[in-house]
């Protein structure tokens, strides 16, 4: 890949806290690599921000190796930017043209309100899992970890809902900012292991329920989250959740349901 | 859990819709078959002996009110989600990915449902509602052959008539998968198939539909 430099217009999204309005500010970054990721370009922002005494631009980020799922920005329109299955610190600046403009928002949902600039809070997810998305495990001595024969490819599948990093991209993409997608994967993952059978019944119910609490929109099946996913989490996962509930709800066994 | 969650809980909204969904489709199929006996061009005689037939079998009538139940738990439940759904982002992105990440029809699916239910009102008006009306007042059951031969001579009732089923064909492009989805059988394995028959689905039903208004129209058939 040929390497080049560019200078850019970046229009990012302000905001003081969570109660004031923001708004966009248009800034100029010189002579970035296009070898540099997304993050590193702002990265290079901030210091020259700094560097004339004005406020740096607040964001998430944690890894940079597309494993945290912190790095929130919506990229021109685009959760985590145009490039398919990848987190935002995993874009790369070749993925732009000199003389670019780039405009970067936050995650926008309700159940996601801004804490500064681009960072979000996420707490709602959290308390999503808190609502369902573990397996109880009595104390005592550990228990092997092949002592439970799992079919192969049920591990894979479990493996693969497994791999969503809870980013909420689903939330930013979808015009109804459902959490449909993140919830199908932590309902699936858990559903397709015996060790997630005891709870199986409530955790469907009582998740659901939470992030309905929470403030998140209805799936209609629209899709844009599983386009946007950077761990490509498919919405087959959502029609498991919707099985998983449909049992549920017949079903005698989530009376422990909330 | 209660029955009063599912009905409400944003997935056993998904699951209403997606029932009702389903019974309309049928419903859509068996009106299809009913009114295309109009192409035997007979002078309405095949038709008019089927319409009589859905008209006073008890079974049928009896399925009829649920065919309206249901239509209107959908409409409810349709337009309920459709209103929450716009409420759960306060602040809009200043660029949106449009149609780069989703299909425009699949987030039209409200205003397509609307434009359905507008043309509905008309369509029940025109036909069913005097038709039943002139049956319970002792009058007996209406020429619909007449009356349909009759409105379709009006080119704005045509374009009106066509429009609708457009409407329909994009809402069905969306919603026959949407339901199989919503159910929990839109597996990857089956994804493909029912896919194509939907689309093939919202493509012949309508297009069949359409053909009625135009083939009176146009004196196709008399
Ligand atoms: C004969 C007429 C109709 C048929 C055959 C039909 C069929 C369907 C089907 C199969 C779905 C997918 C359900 C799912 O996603 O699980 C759907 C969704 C929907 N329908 Fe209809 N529909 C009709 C009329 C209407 C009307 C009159 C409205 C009224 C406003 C409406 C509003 C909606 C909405 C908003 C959705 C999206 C909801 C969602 O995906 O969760 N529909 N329709
Ligand atoms: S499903 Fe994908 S987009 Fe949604 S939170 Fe998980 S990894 Fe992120
Ligand atoms: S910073 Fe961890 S995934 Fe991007």
């Amino acid at each position: 890949m040929e390497h080049y430099n560019m200078n850019l217009t970046l229009k990012v999204w302000k905001q003081k806290n969570t109660n004031e309005k923001g708004r966009f500010e248009t800034y100029h970054v010189k002579d970035i690599s296009s070898e540099m990721s997304f993050l590193e370009m702002f990265d290079v922002l901030n210091e020259q921000l700094i560097a004339e005494g004005k406020e740096p631009v607040a964001f998430d980020h944690d890894c940079r190796e597309g494993i945290c799922g912190m790095c929130s920005m919506v990229i021109n329109g685009r959760a985590h930017g145009k490039w398919e299955q990848t987190t935002t610190c995993q874009l790369h600046m070749r993925a732009f043209k000199d003389g670019e403009t780039i405009v970067v928002e936050p995650w926008r949902a309700s159940a996601f309100p801004v804490i500064k600039d681009l960072v979000v809070d996420r707490q709602s997810f959290d308390r999503i899992i808190q609502a369902g998305g573990y397996v109880s495990v009595n104390t005592g001595n550990a228990v092997d970890a092949n002592a439970i024969p799992i079919e192969k490819h049920m591990a894979d599948e479990a493996f693969a809902s497994a791999a969503c990093i809870g980013c909420g991209a689903c939330v930013a993409a979808c015009p109804n900012a459902s959490a449909m997608l993140f919830l199908s994967a932590k309902v699936s993952h858990l559903a397709m292991l015996p060790q997630g059978s005891p709870e199986r019944k409530e955790r469907v119910m009582n998740m659901v329920n939470q992030m309905d609490k929470e403030g998140f929109g209805s799936c209609t099946n629209i899709g844009a989250c599983e386009a946007e996913c950077p761990k490509g989490i498919s919405i087959e996962n959502i029609a498991r959740l919707n099985r998983e509930y449909l049992g549920a709800m017949f079903d005698g066994g989530s009376k422990n349901a909330i | 859990m209660s029955w009063k969650n599912a009905f409400n809980s944003s997935v056993g909204k998904k699951i209403q819709m997606s029932l009702t969904g389903l019974f309309l489709i049928l419903f859509l199929l068996v009106h299809c078959y009913v009114n295309a006996m109009i192409f035997y061009n007979d002078g309405g005689e095949k038709f008019t002996e089927a319409a009589h037939f859905m008209g006073t079998n008890i079974v049928i009538r009896i399925t009829e009110i649920g065919l309206f139940a249901f239509l209107i738990l959908h409409i409810v439940q349709g337009l309920r989600l459709w209103m929450q759904n716009r409420k759960r982002r306060n602040t809009r992105y200043a660029v949106s990915a449009g149609n780069a990440t989703s299909k425009w029809y699949s987030r039209s699916m409200g205003i397509l449902g609307t434009l359905i239910l507008l043309f509905l009102i008309l369509h029940i008006q025109a036909f069913w509602a005097p038709n039943r009306f002139s049956q319970t007042t002792g009058n007996g059951e209406l020429d619909l052959y007449g009356m349909m031969r009759d409105a379709f001579q009006n080119i704005v009732v045509v374009v009106i008539y066509i429009f609708g089923c457009i409407s329909l064909a994009w809402h069905l492009v969306h919603g026959f998968f949407s339901a199989f989805q919503t159910l929990g059988l839109a597996m990857n394995k089956y994804k493909g198939i029912i896919k194509s028959v939907g689309v093939a689905f919202s493509i012949i039903i309508p297009l069949i539909f359409a053909l009625m208004p135009l083939a009176f129209y146009l004196h196709w058939i008399q």
